[in-house]
């Protein structure tokens, strides 16, 4: 079973600094990151390569300081790892994006067939969870969005059921392979890298392409160019006046929070009592 | 699966990385092992880096390193509650190259250096832990790390695991060390603009200042502190003998808070922000306390080996000097095609006959002395400062009066015959 | 393209087995204004299996036209038929804008039909405008982990399309009696040439915890330090009959499950009532709770943030306050129960 992990390097939005005057991401408060949902679709494909045998190759679209994230998922136990990296590329949104990566996928399809793609439910840097469902479609395969569990894979019928989160409760839906999954964090954990892996990684170069690398490129669907987004004006969340605040000792202040809650009196029932 | 390398070591900090990295440079397989997320990331240092040992690793270095400012000027301040007693030398010469130390920040140094060093073909992994070293026969032949499968092997183990060195005291080179062989030290770093640093400072946009802060600092215990000045923010710290700090009942972030709003040091923060808070051991042993370096197919290198000078706050530079020579030795046994304790004893003969040995020979007894006798820290600073402040308010006393009280001043806290002492005992110290 | 053929602002409405999901609801609302703005109709796009009826209750909501497809194929959410059939309207029909509800259906959705037609999307939007000048349709959202607000633009391409967070937008009241037009429209998909089915659909009723549509929310920040903190906390709503929310350093520290978490990667919440208790008030997390109808602080700190969108605030121990808190209530829901008692049996 070959299996195809797309993973995304980004700033690590925990520790992120804007700068107030531009208004921009101060890109050197922010450590570069592999986003940690495709570290999970990486930790899912290996479980399966474990399971179903085959290959784990993961694909990346980003600036060459982007390797480092194809290591880390090398060091989870991915077999290689590609990187599509061209200033072409540069500026893309989700649609872009995903063009991009359908066309490096088509030809690792062409080079080795694919049997299921996966991806994080969303990158933590944007938070759009678009690219999946827009490389899905240009390849022609299902997506399946929020996956917290893969329930069954039959290779010999071409089938999977997954189980797939939603409002309130999840559904067990199943499709032909191949199909693309973006994956939750809860389908599994990411486990501690076995030393042998770790020393695979700290050698291991992925394989670069750029735009050249890659066939029947149409130019004008890459990067900014072939983005139809483009962020207009940003701001700083706005500030409200501020909280009105009880002074006094505790007891004071307990008590006159209280009587603030009984404004919302019809909120709260009262137990026991009234239908006597 | 166990490979094996000619040489692992343990610890990419300073010591760990000249080594890996000399020793990669002469063609030797290396494998070097952090157990922090890179190498630097957890690591503390108030922030001067010499330039001489590390130009002996990288010539010219300091065209392309990640360096905060050159030091043009030293300052030492003497403080008192509100009064302070200061010297300094300022050189501009020190600003040009080949420069004398720098400030360095050294989450961004060691990453940078142990870049280097895989640059070299040295094989760098990060957030591993080595759990201990393993051994055959009573010789060291590898190191088991914490993760699965995590047993690998090699010639030469050296360990520049930093001033716990768990590995080296699990091989018995070491006990525990006593509370007055380490310092515990606490620093802040603090975001501040460039201006500000320039003005408060007065030094150019690419010109640093090192201050070194003793008396109230500490309340008296032996230790020090320091503000350093980096390219946009500063270093700000302080450390005790952890003996001083169990005899005074100090809580360390509670002295650099102290330190943070003394009358005398606030100006100079005023404002900033506080971007990190780092604590540290630093091993002030000193000469006595070096353990033993060197076994069959293992090596002790920079602050797990005790190098640090505590007087002149030197531990970098000789971590640097430490690591190249074990990698040297490495070399040379190599070619005799034996890795016994005998052959690699040769560190430990030219560690003791460079610098090293002998600076730290030379102020052995410093920390004893000034450990046993508080007074150094506890009254001459006040009393330096009350004789400044003597001989320079003007309040129609004539001088010569003055010089009198002073020196009764201090007679009458020690005595004539023990200030007399005092100063011998102390130029014994660091003679 | 030409965009001067794109008209009209168009909402998905979803349905879970029959009903109608809140969020299409909200959305009407929003696309109301933007209708409005535009001079255009709003249009809600309903699909399913016998989901005509509700059609209805859209035009109560603001809709002024419903395109339908009522087709057995389309009974549960399946993005190969659902994006077939959106994608067909909107060639057919080109609108300008396109609200999605941000859930995960409508996410699923909305990422297809945008590769499908080749649009732009802006995802999680949580303010919505329109330019009239240039008429283009602004999408605002948090950035960079919400540290900021950003405005996307969609220039060339059509419909410009973005997906709402629930509970964002407010439903309109409904206006009984209005109406409009129902457009059915038809799908020719074979269920044999489908290459998914939904096996299953579980709905865990188990009382999962329902931030969202939590009246009283009291919220646990790393400030109550461990369990017996949260366990006070916990506490206090018991006796205010509230849901129990937390911030996310609360449930990675283990304390409560991810269903429990407010803020950005969490729910987003608008109780009428909302206490939040050691919580330092980081954007991440006041994005998910700023519109709280009341918002009480308690907090240590008189700097921490959290004070800035509280309505009220004390600088206090939690410790010390949260159980006299719970007391003090207590107290006064008895007293008044003993006062209505009292008057009860003077009848
Ligand atoms: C506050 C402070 C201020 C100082 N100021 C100065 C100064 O201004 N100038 C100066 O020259 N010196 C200074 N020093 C001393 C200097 O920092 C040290 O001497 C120097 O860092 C020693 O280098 P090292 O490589 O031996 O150890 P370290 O820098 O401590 O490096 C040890 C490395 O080993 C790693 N490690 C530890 N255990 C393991 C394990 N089991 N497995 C894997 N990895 C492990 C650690 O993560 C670390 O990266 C200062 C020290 C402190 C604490
Ligand atoms: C991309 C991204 C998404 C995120 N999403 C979310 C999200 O959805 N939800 C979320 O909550 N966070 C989220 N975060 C994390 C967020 O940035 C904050 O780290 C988090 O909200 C802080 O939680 P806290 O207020 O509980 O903890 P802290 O910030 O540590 O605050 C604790 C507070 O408790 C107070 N306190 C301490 N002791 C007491 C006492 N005894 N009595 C009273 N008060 C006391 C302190 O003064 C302090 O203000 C996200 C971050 C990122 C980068
Ligand atoms: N530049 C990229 N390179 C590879 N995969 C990506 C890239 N951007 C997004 N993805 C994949 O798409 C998922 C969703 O990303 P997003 O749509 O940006 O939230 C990620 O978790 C990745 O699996």
């Amino acid at each position: 079973m070959n299996i195809l992990v797309c993973i995304k390097q980004v700033p690590d939005t925990k520790i992120i600094k804007i700068n107030p005057k531009t208004n921009t991401l101060d890109r050197s408060s922010a450590p570069a990151i592999l986003n940690p949902y495709d570290a999970h679709g990486v930790q899912e494909a290996v479980r399966l390569r474990k399971i179903h045998g085959g290959k784990v190759t993961v694909l990346c679209m980003g600036p060459p300081m982007a390797r480092e994230a194809i290591k880390k998922c090398v060091e989870i136990g991915a077999d290689e790892g590609y990187l599509i990296s061209d200033r072409r590329f540069a500026g893309a949104d989700t649609l872009a994006t995903s063009y991009a990566l359908y066309k490096a996928i088509q030809k690792l399809m062409k080079q080795d067939g694919i049997d299921l793609v996966l991806c994080g439910k969303h990158a933590i840097d944007g938070d759009t969870g678009q690219t999946g469902p827009g490389i899905a479609r240009r390849i022609g395969i299902p997506p399946l969005t929020n996956v917290i569990k893969v329930e069954e894979v039959d290779l010999d019928s071409q089938q999977m059921k997954v189980r797939r989160k939603i409002e309130k409760g999840y559904e067990i839906i199943q499709s032909k392979l191949p199909c693309l999954l973006t994956v939750e964090k809860e389908i599994n954990t990411v486990a501690y890298s076995p030393l042998p892996n770790m020393l695979r990684a700290a050698r291991y170069e992925p394989i670069v392409w750029t735009v050249d690398d890659l066939e029947d490129v149409d130019i004008k669907q890459l990067g900014l160019k072939g983005s139809p987004t483009i962020v207009g004006k940003m701001w700083p969340p706005a500030k409200s006046e501020g909280a009105k605040m009880i002074d006094g000792d505790v007891k004071k202040q307990a008590s006159e929070l209280v009587k603030h809650m009984l404004e919302k009196r019809e909120l709260f029932e009262v137990k026991g009592g009234e239908q006597a | 699966m166990s490979e094996k390398f000619d040489v692992i070591v343990v610890g990419a900090g300073p010591a760990g990385t000249s080594c890996a990295y000399t020793a990669a440079k002469n063609g030797l397989k290396v494998l070097l092992i952090e157990r922090g997320e890179f190498p630097g990331a957890k690591n503390v240092m108030g922030g001067i880096l010499y330039r001489k040992q590390m130009e002996d690793i990288i010539p010219e270095f300091w065209k392309e390193a990640p360096l905060e400012r050159p030091v043009v000027e030293q300052r030492f301040w003497f403080l008192d509650k509100e009064s302070m007693v200061t010297t300094s030398y300022k050189g501009l010469e020190w600003g040009k190259e080949p420069f004398n130390n720098f400030t360095v920040l050294r989450a961004k140094f060691d990453k940078w250096f142990a870049d280097k060093a895989v640059e070299q073909g040295a094989l760098l992994i990060n957030e591993t832990v080595v759990t201990e070293c393993i051994v055959e026969d009573g010789k060291v032949v590898g190191v088991r790390t914490d993760r699965p499968d995590g047993d690998v092997y090699a010639d030469v183990v050296v360990l520049a695991d930093g001033v716990n060195s768990l590995l080296a005291k699990k091989l018995g080179f070491h006990k525990e060390w006593k509370p007055n062989e380490v310092a515990l030290t606490v620093m802040e770093v603090m975001k501040m603009p460039k201006g500000s640093i320039n003005e408060r400072f007065n030094v150019e946009e690419n010109q640093g200042v090192s201050v070194e802060i003793f008396g109230d600092a500490t309340k008296g215990a032996l230790g020090t502190a320091f503000l350093y000045t980096n390219k946009d923010s500063i270093n700000i710290g302080v450390g005790t003998t952890l003996s001083g700090m169990i005899k005074k009942k100090m809580k360390p972030h509670q002295l650099l808070e102290d330190l943070k709003t003394h009358p005398m040091i606030k100006p100079y923060i005023e404002g900033a922000e506080s971007l990190e808070y780092l604590a540290h051991l630093i091993p002030e042993g000193g000469y006595d306390s070096i353990p033993k370096l060197v076994g069959d197919g293992v090596m002790v290198i920079g602050d797990a080996a005790q190098l640090v000078n505590a007087i002149h706050r030197e531990g970098s530079n000789m971590a640097m000097a430490s690591g190249k020579m074990a990698a040297e030795t490495i070399l040379k046994a190599k070619d005799l095609g034996e890795f016994s304790e005998r052959n690699l004893d040769s560190y430990r003969t030219d560690l003791y006959d460079s610098f090293i040995g002998k600076d730290l020979k030379k102020y052995r007894d410093a920390a004893h002395t000034f450990e046993e006798h508080p007074q150094y820290f506890e009254q001459y600073v006040p009393l330096m400062n009350r004789a400044m402040n003597t001989m320079f308010t003007v309040d129609g006393t004539p001088k010569w009066d003055k010089q009198k009280k002073i020196m009764n001043s201090f007679t009458a806290g020690r005595g004539k015959l023990g200030v007399a002492k005092d100063l011998y005992r102390a130029w014994k110290a660091v003679k | 393209m030409n965009l001067e053929e794109y008209r009209g602002v168009w909402v998905f409405i979803e349905q879970r087995e029959g009903k109608l999901v809140d969020v299409g609801l909200e959305l009407l609302g929003a696309g109301r204004a933007l209708a409005d703005k535009l001079e255009v109709d709003l249009c809600g796009v309903l699909l399913g299996s016998n989901v005509k009826d509700l059609a209805k209750d859209t035009f109560e909501y603001g809709a002024d036209k419903v395109y339908v497809i009522d087709d057995p194929i389309l009974e549960q959410y399946r993005t190969e038929t659902y994006m077939k059939a959106v994608g067909d309207l909107v060639r057919k029909y080109k609108p300008e804008i396109f609200l999605y509800g941000a859930t995960a259906n409508g996410k699923d959705l909305a990422s297809a039909v945008a590769t499908e037609v080749m649009t732009g999307l802006t995802a999680d939007t949580t303010l919505l405008d329109v330019n009239l000048e240039k008429r283009l349709f602004e999408a605002s959202r948090p950035a960079f982990g919400g540290n900021i607000m950003a405005t996307i633009l969609c220039k060339k391409h059509r419909p410009q399309m973005a997906t709402v967070r629930p509970k964002v937008m407010k439903k309109l009241d409904p206006q009984p009696g209005r109406v409009g037009e129902v457009i059915e429209e038809s799908i020719s998909l074979k269920e044999e040439n489908l290459k998914t089915k939904v096996i299953e659909i579980v709905r865990s009723a188990k009382a999962a915890v329902n931030l969202e549509e939590a009246e009283i929310i009291v919220s646990a920040g790393k400030g109550i330090k461990d369990e017996k903190g949260f366990k006070m906390v916990e506490q206090l709503a018991d006796v205010l009959n509230a849901t129990v929310g937390a911030s996310r350093d609360v449930v990675e520290m283990g304390l409560c499950g991810h269903d429990h978490q407010v803020g950005q990667t969490g729910a987003t919440v608008t109780p009428k009532l909302y206490i939040a208790i050691g919580i330092s008030g980081a954007v991440q997390h006041v994005v998910g709770m700023q519109n709280s109808e009341m918002i009480i602080a308690i907090n240590n700190d008189p700097d921490a943030t959290i004070f800035n969108v509280a309505h009220f605030g004390v600088v206090a121990d939690a410790f010390e306050i949260v159980p006299l808190l719970t007391e003090e209530f207590k107290k006064a829901l008895k007293n008044e129960v003993e006062a209505e008692e009292g008057g009860v049996a003077h009848v």
